[in-house]
């Protein structure tokens, strides 16, 4: 059996690669070009809004290379979780993008597009069906936060890129998929082990994180096998290593023996790494457990309001010692200030030096040896207006608070900016994330064929 | 013996595991400390959960992976990635207290 062979470009489509791991990669005559361009990791802002975390040109930048790549070679590009969140407006920008390379290059493309934005009338429906249940630790879905959703997007499987894939496509762009379904759905159309397709996948998603030293913005090349599959870095710089390939399982998993997704899980308690040569590691023994019945994971996210933030500091150390009770204090001016009028706001100070990073779970919440503080006074309320209200009160509050043993009469707060305070725009929490039971898991995610682009014709012009 | 955690681990890290959880790994340097700290029993649920000030039913796993010679403990996050109130939405700032950890082994 000859090995199928996958080239990985960059960690998140848009993060870059070295052009000559790229070359490199393409000596070894890839039967698939893949990125995955997708994270909840930015928070729920991005899926919620509508936009991408990844920059536009960066995207156009690491598409324009894999594309020309592709189509002069016959080798289909396949991409995951466009845009970020794989959200409508998301995977239009991709497409966008995709359209204007195309144009720019004169190429014609075949591009096939797989819609993941759930309707949520349809997803309505589900929930009563009680086809709908909570990912633990996410609390159950009610009626209402499926109604206060800005979107919700579901994790499409390998079968939506297998409907894709058979009318051979030059691009595949996704919606939100499970990261390792854009590797690993063309080794499964070819017959090769859907256990072995998808783990390395799981690797291949992250490119070259898994070598060490590990890089979210270099190459990776897998190759799968009968009862195996291998990765090898692109870079001369990079060793795959048993133990970095090991470690990598881990990485952002709750469990690394049981790795869940579409349609079941990975099972790797029979798994082994194996050292081949000094840079390339084979991997075997995973096993893929299917689950009853097929279940989908569900992502969205609604508004919550409108933040505005001032950033500040102090190096004076009796309000450092006294910080507590001036917080305290201006908390208190500030709802005196506005009772009867704005109420419903969320008045924040994030002390940096005593439990900035780790709020509850600090250890040590404390500012015994601190001599300066970073502060952020944060706002948040239903209106951008009423936010940048509150931010403002309790900002010019604090700056010329009377506290206990104060000495410096001028003012409290060092602000390194003018203005002092930055509208954060519209706030996002993520309000689904749950399992969606489907019987066909290819019908949630329909598929549109299209041709962008042009063959630039001399004649013609 | 007493000893730093840090001292015999090549990585302690943080990271979300999805928006509800937080998961942390401790990779050992060698195979002989992961199996002695594995074999005092050092991390379980209840040190997981005194350590990082939670309730022990937040405490969602604790796992030992000897292909990375890692173990990996995962908790529920306090505050879901991005939620207002949230301090670190990539989680991936959360591991310091294990750098600071003296074990008994």
């Amino acid at each position: 059996m000859e090995e199928f062979r996958i080239l990985s470009t960059t960690a998140i489509l848009g993060y870059g690669f070295p052009l000559a791991s790229f070359e490199e990669g393409m000596r070894r005559k890839p039967h698939l070009i893949a990125v995955d361009a997708g994270s909840t990791d930015p928070g729920p802002y991005y899926l919620g809004a509508g936009v991408s975390f990844t920059d536009r040109d960066a995207v156009k930048r690491d598409l324009e290379i894999m594309i020309a790549a592709g189509v002069a070679h016959g080798i289909p590009v396949v991409i995951g979780s466009a845009g970020g969140s794989g959200g409508a407006p998301h995977l239009e920008r991709d497409r966008e993008i995709i359209e204007e390379i195309a144009r720019e290059k004169g190429l014609s493309l075949r591009l096939a597009v797989i819609h993941s934005e759930l309707d949520k009338a349809f997803l309505q429906g589900e929930l009563q069906a009680g086809r709908i249940t909570p990912l633990e630790p996410a609390p159950p879905l009610s009626a209402e936060a499926l109604a206060a959703s800005s979107r919700v997007v579901a994790q499409m499987g390998v079968e939506p890129f297998l409907a894709a894939l058979q009318s051979n496509p030059d691009v595949v762009l996704a919606g939100r998929a499970y990261d390792p379904a854009c590797f690993a759905a063309l080794a499964i159309a070819r017959g090769y082990d859907m256990a072995l397709s998808l783990h390395i996948g799981k690797i291949l998603e992250c490119a070259a994180i898994c070598a060490v030293p590990g890089s979210g913005s270099d190459c990776m090349f897998g190759y799968i096998g009968a009862d195996y599959f291998r990765l090898e870095p692109l870079s001369p710089a990079r060793k795959c290593t048993t133990l970095s390939v090991a470690a990598h399982t881990l990485y952002e998993k709750s469990n690394p023996y049981i790795l869940p997704g579409p349609g079941g899980h990975l099972d790797l308690h029979a798994c082994s790494f194996a050292q081949e040569t000094e840079n390339t590691v084979t991997v075997r023994g995973t096993k893929f457990v299917p689950s009853e019945p097929y279940t989908v994971k569900l992502e969205g996210a609604r508004r919550v309001g409108y933040r505005t933030v001032s950033v500040a500091g102090t190096r004076d150390p009796v309000m450092i010692a006294e910080i507590d009770a001036i917080t305290a204090g201006v908390r208190a001016r500030v709802a005196d200030n506005f009772r009867g009028k704005i109420e419903d706001y969320h008045l924040r100070f994030i002390i940096y030096g005593r439990d900035g990073v780790m709020a509850d779970m600090e250890p040590h919440p404390v500012t015994d040896n601190c001599h300066e503080l970073g502060i952020i006074i944060e706002a948040t309320a239903a209106t951008q207006k009423e936010a940048d209200t509150i931010c403002a009160s309790a900002r010019s509050t604090m700056l010329h608070f009377g506290y206990e043993g104060r000495r410096s009469t001028a003012g409290n707060l060092a602000f390194p900016y003018s203005p002092s305070d930055f509208h954060a725009g519209e706030v996002y929490e993520f309000s689904v994330y749950h399992l969606l039971r489907t019987d066909e898991p290819a019908d949630l995610f329909p598929v549109e064929v299209l041709t962008v682009g042009s063959v630039k014709c001399g004649v013609c012009e | 013996m007493k000893i730093a955690l840090s001292e015999i681990t090549e990585v302690i890290r943080s990271k979300n595991a999805g928006p509800y959880e937080l998961t942390f790994d401790i990779m050992f340097k060698d195979y002989a400390w992961f199996e002695r700290v594995c074999a005092a029993k050092v991390f379980n649920k209840p040190m997981a959960a005194a350590l990082f000030r939670i309730p022990l039913e937040d405490v969602l796993g604790v796992v030992e992976f000897r292909p990375a010679k890692a173990i990996k403990i995962t908790i529920r996050r306090p505050i879901p990635s991005g939620n207002i109130g949230e301090t670190d939405v990539y989680g991936a700032q959360q591991h310091g207290p294990l750098i600071d950890l003296v074990i008994e082994i």
